[in-house]
């Protein structure tokens, strides 16, 4: 290479590094501006990643035989049962956990958990599986073929198949047979932008308790966010390195 | 002798056009009628007007809701005017003692063109076809369509 040439060669990755440093610094003053304002959002507008929804289950708080949350989703999503629990529909369930050594019970309520790599999404074989950007896991029914691969790949049993015939469906919640559901944070209320929470943390707090805690695990000045930062709080399965957006304290 | 034989020609020609022209009015009229008369009755809705024109909306209203179930399901915008929701909200008739009839009922706003065109529609095996019980369409849509109750439209005006 001529002297020139280097000359030239060099000038140009000097302009190319100095356009560079500037889209970089766009792009951090940009995400700060995003980070700053999370309430900018309006229904009318797309979700982003700014937010991401989440849950903190206190299982000290959580009463045992309390069935508040899941009568709350039931009635929020029009969920009936047809007296055949092992087929029927359910978004939320509670459980309860046995320590065999001290005999110690610990009830907590299990639902979707929102994970960000979610194994039914990866093996959804139409899409119909998918995590909305804010981070809420949803089953899109128009492209649902009812396969129910999700449903094996699910290490919670979060997910139902709908086996009968639905009706009296709420406006919000469309519901139909021949696909799979399963807990959807409640978007019909998050996407109000309003401050409404989950119909079963909702419950939660009506009945005293406040085991459920809803927010944005994005935002460090959020409840959700101090409360995990004050306490440890664990995820179900971790060993799966799924990063679950639904997290358990006092487990 | 060229030019006066084009000339007769295009003559010719204009008349048997003219001729042809008015027998298609005398056609199309009474098609039209004959058409009015087989069409189904169809409920009217609440309000000044539809989200679209009538003749965009019975050609293109399944567009409309395709288009932005997506964007409602995939990317959670609420509020664009073309919810099946706002459909509802301004169509559904109300019997006697004031209950919603489902816009899937024969001869109710969506079966009476789907059962008169031989379309199945299947959006009512999964979603309602009344508006929520226990508030009216008008609040409901007024809550979660904000900009197409700001627009006036599908925001049902009258139910309120």
């Amino acid at each position: 290479m001529s002297d020139g040439k280097k000359i030239l060669a060099d000038q140009s990755r000097r302009r190319f590094l100095a356009k560079a440093g500037v889209a970089v610094a766009a792009g951090i003053a940009s995400g700060v501006r995003i980070i700053g304002f999370p309430d900018a959002r309006a229904a009318t507008d797309p979700v982003t990643g700014a937010r991401r929804w989440g849950m903190l289950i206190d299982a000290d708080k959580c009463a045992t035989g309390c069935n508040a949350c899941v009568q709350a989703c039931d009635d929020e999503h029009g969920i009936k049962g047809h007296g055949r629990p092992q087929t029927d529909a359910q978004w939320i369930r509670k459980v309860t956990l046995r320590d065999r050594a001290s005999g110690r019970e610990t009830s907590l309520p299990l639902m979707c958990q929102h994970c960000e790599k979610p194994p039914c999404v990866d093996v959804c074989p139409t899409g119909a599986s998918f995590r909305r950007a804010d981070g809420v896991v949803l089953v899109d029914k128009h492209t649902c073929i009812g396969c129910r691969y999700c449903m094996l790949a699910c290490p919670y049993k979060a997910r139902s198949f709908i086996h009968e015939d639905v009706t009296d469906q709420k406006p919000w919640s469309p519901r139909g047979k021949g696909t799979v559901e399963s807990c959807n944070l409640c978007v019909h209320r998050i996407d109000e932008g309003k401050g409404r929470i989950p119909a079963c943390a909702e419950a939660c707090e009506r009945e005293g308790h406040r085991a459920i805690l809803f927010g944005d695990l994005n935002d460090p000045a959020s409840d959700i966010a101090k409360a995990r930062a004050e306490q440890e709080s664990r995820e179900l399965r971790a060993d799966l390195g799924l990063n679950t957006g639904v997290r358990y304290q006092n487990l | 002798m060229l030019y006066r034989h084009g000339f007769g020609r295009v003559l010719g020609a204009s008349a048997n056009a003219g001729v042809f022209f008015v027998l298609c009015l005398l056609g199309t009229a009474a098609f039209a009628s004959e058409v009015s008369a087989l069409l189904p009755p169809i409920p009217p809705g609440k309000g000044e007007s539809c989200v679209e024109p009538t003749d965009i909306m019975r050609r293109d209203h399944m567009k409309f809701l395709l288009h932005q179930r997506d964007e409602t399901v995939r990317g959670g915008i609420r509020g664009a005017k073309h919810s099946l929701v706002g459909c509802i909200g301004c169509h559904v008739q109300r019997d006697a003692k004031g209950d919603a009839i489902p816009v899937n009922a024969e001869g109710q706003f969506c079966e009476s063109c789907h059962g008169f065109a031989g379309v199945r529609m299947d959006c009512f095996e999964c979603h309602a076809a009344v508006p929520a019980s226990g508030q009216t369409p008008a609040a409901f849509s007024k809550r979660m369509f904000p900009l197409a109750a700001s627009a006036g439209a599908a925001a049902s005006p009258g139910a309120e």
